[in-house]
């Protein structure tokens, strides 16, 4: 929904930008150096990275930021630095193998670094299983630890007094918000209690992982698909095996539709089952990489007019923006949480077959 | 779809899998069970001291209508005593008058009943005293009537007289 408008701005953007650059020729050069940098940069920040990189000073090339660890495994294990690759412009050696950074992904080269193409230009050299601590793990790492200690903290406070501290007195009211608006009316007063821990985790994992989004760290977790495709898999595993025995009965033989029709429905109610944490997966992907590609777009707008007037329109439009983009954030997470507890719901729903 | 196969990172999957199944368990141990245990207890705190003001509530109210009652019931009883009370009274004087004006009836009725006796007892003596002391009389004046001879012969020649005449 949110992403969905987004997408149309993105669209607009996309529409007028071509139409205001041609305006002058001779800038249009370099204009166009500075554009292909932005969509680099963009490109660049959306996908995963080997390591934490703040930012680049482009005048002396030099990169400020810090390695992380690179663990591979290819008949054996190999743990280095990141810093051996040279930001991807050097080979990296590790017990007598070599590897290469290659948009974005390491490949097992020769000492010289020598990727072989086939003719789409896909590399055919061999790839090690890669289990490196990127920037993505890190961050979650980092998320992760901040949200134990805040929710721990949190929790201890409640053993001094019934009124919680600081932390808790602004959790308190989502975590109720979880319980009363999102699990209890969507999987209902009987079954809700053991979904809740799952719940609550996913709530505020995805909604830390989204507002660390936004900080300037740039980190861009919910916009990779394996994230999201690990919290849709695990929605999908907690739904069939806790799922009750009508669950299956409505997607295999619906009841109170005549014969024919349930062999048509049940093939269908089986693809549902798929789609449905399918759907989960690509929203939040969708939503937080169009959210970054936004405004990521506008804030390189800024340096691509000259113009003052035009730059300070963009700057409110970025920080309009960006307020939208908490509230995505928060949307975000409401809305994988509320979609994952209504297939909660769903599993272990006991109908009376009033169908 | 094929970018984002291309996109998807085994690595960062298996990052994801682990990291996130350890937040969740040590969370659900550390943070969500004593947060939402803290909360129900709570909950369930205020539920029951609103369950028991209600209560009071009640109970007071329900005393001071059985107060009322009470005071009423009184009232009406109050009422009732008195009201019995003097139709007793009322009774009692009424008896006691009606009883009285028997009394009085009866005590004169017998009391005109033995004068009459009184009387009839002292006429009875009075004409046997009158009977008396006519016989005395006549006995007296007989014994002087014939003391001497002559006043004797001129007495029944007298008789004598009279019955030759006739």
């Amino acid at each position: 929904m949110q992403g969905k408008k987004i997408f149309k701005l993105l669209l607009f953007l996309l529409l007028i930008t071509p139409s205001l650059t041609i305006a002058s020729e001779e800038v249009a050069k370099e204009e166009n150096s500075v554009k292909s940098e932005i969509k680099q940069d963009i490109m660049h920040h959306l996908q995963d990275a080997y390591d934490f990189h703040l930012f680049t000073d482009k005048t002396t090339n030099t990169h400020y930021g810090f390695p992380l660890p690179i663990i591979l495994w290819d008949n054996g294990l190999h743990v280095f630095m990141s810093s051996k690759f040279h930001h991807g412009e050097a080979v990296a050696e590790s017990k007598g193998n070599y590897y290469k950074i290659y948009h974005n992904k390491i490949y097992k080269t020769d000492a010289e670094g020598t990727l072989s193409m086939d003719e789409n230009h896909h590399v055919t050299n061999a790839k090690p299983l890669d289990f490196s601590i990127t920037k993505s793990v890190f961050s979650v790492m980092l998320i992760s630890l901040l949200i134990f200690l805040l929710f721990r903290g949190f929790a201890k406070s409640y053993k001094k007094s019934h009124i919680p501290n600081a932390v808790g007195k602004f959790m308190e009211p989502l975590v109720l918000f979880v319980r009363d608006e999102i699990a209890i009316p969507n999987i209902g007063e009987k079954h809700y209690k053991k979904y809740m821990s799952y719940l609550l985790t996913v709530f505020f994992f995805i909604w830390f992982i989204n507002l660390t989004g936004l900080t300037p760290l740039g980190i861009n977790v919910t916009g990779n698909i394996a994230v999201t495709f690990c919290l849709a898999l695990i929605t999908f595993l907690i739904t069939q095996f806790t799922s009750k025995k009508d669950y299956w009965k409505h997607i295999f033989w619906m009841p109170g539709v005549p014969v024919p029709m349930k062999f048509v429905l049940a093939p269908i109610e089986l693809l549902g089952v798929f789609i449905k944490p399918f759907a989960l997966m690509i929203r939040l992907y969708a939503n937080i990489s169009a959210g970054h590609i936004v405004l990521m777009s506008l804030v390189g707008l800024l340096f691509v007019f000259q113009n003052w007037f035009a730059r300070g329109a963009f700057l409110g439009l970025t920080l309009f923006l960006s307020i939208i983009e908490l509230l995505v954030a928060f949307l975000q997470a409401y809305i994988f949480t509320m979609l994952t507890a209504l297939y909660f719901g769903g599993a272990v729903a006991e109908h009376d077959d009033h169908h | 779809m094929e970018k984002l196969i291309n996109e998807f990172s085994v690595g960062l999957f298996f990052w994801q899998t682990l990291l996130f199944l350890v937040l969740l368990f040590l969370l659900k141990k550390y943070a969500w069970k004593p947060i939402l245990n803290a909360v129900n207890e709570r909950e369930k705190s205020i539920e029951d001291a609103l369950n028991k003001a209600e209560e009071a509530k009640k109970e007071m109210a329900e005393l001071k209508s059985a107060n009322e009652d009470l005071l009423k019931e009184a009232r009406v009883e109050r009422d009732e005593i008195l009201k019995e009370a003097r139709t007793l009274k009322d009774k009692i004087i009424a008896e006691a008058k009606t009883k009285a004006n028997e009394d009085a009836e009866r005590i004169v009725a017998s009391a005109r009943e033995s004068i009459q006796h009184e009387k009839m007892a002292a006429v009875t003596e009075l004409k046997n005293q009158v009977a008396v002391l006519s016989i005395e009389i006549a006995e007296k004046i007989l014994k002087q009537e014939l003391s001497s001879e002559a006043k004797q012969s001129s007495m029944i020649s007298s008789v004598v007289n009279e019955i030759q005449l006739n």
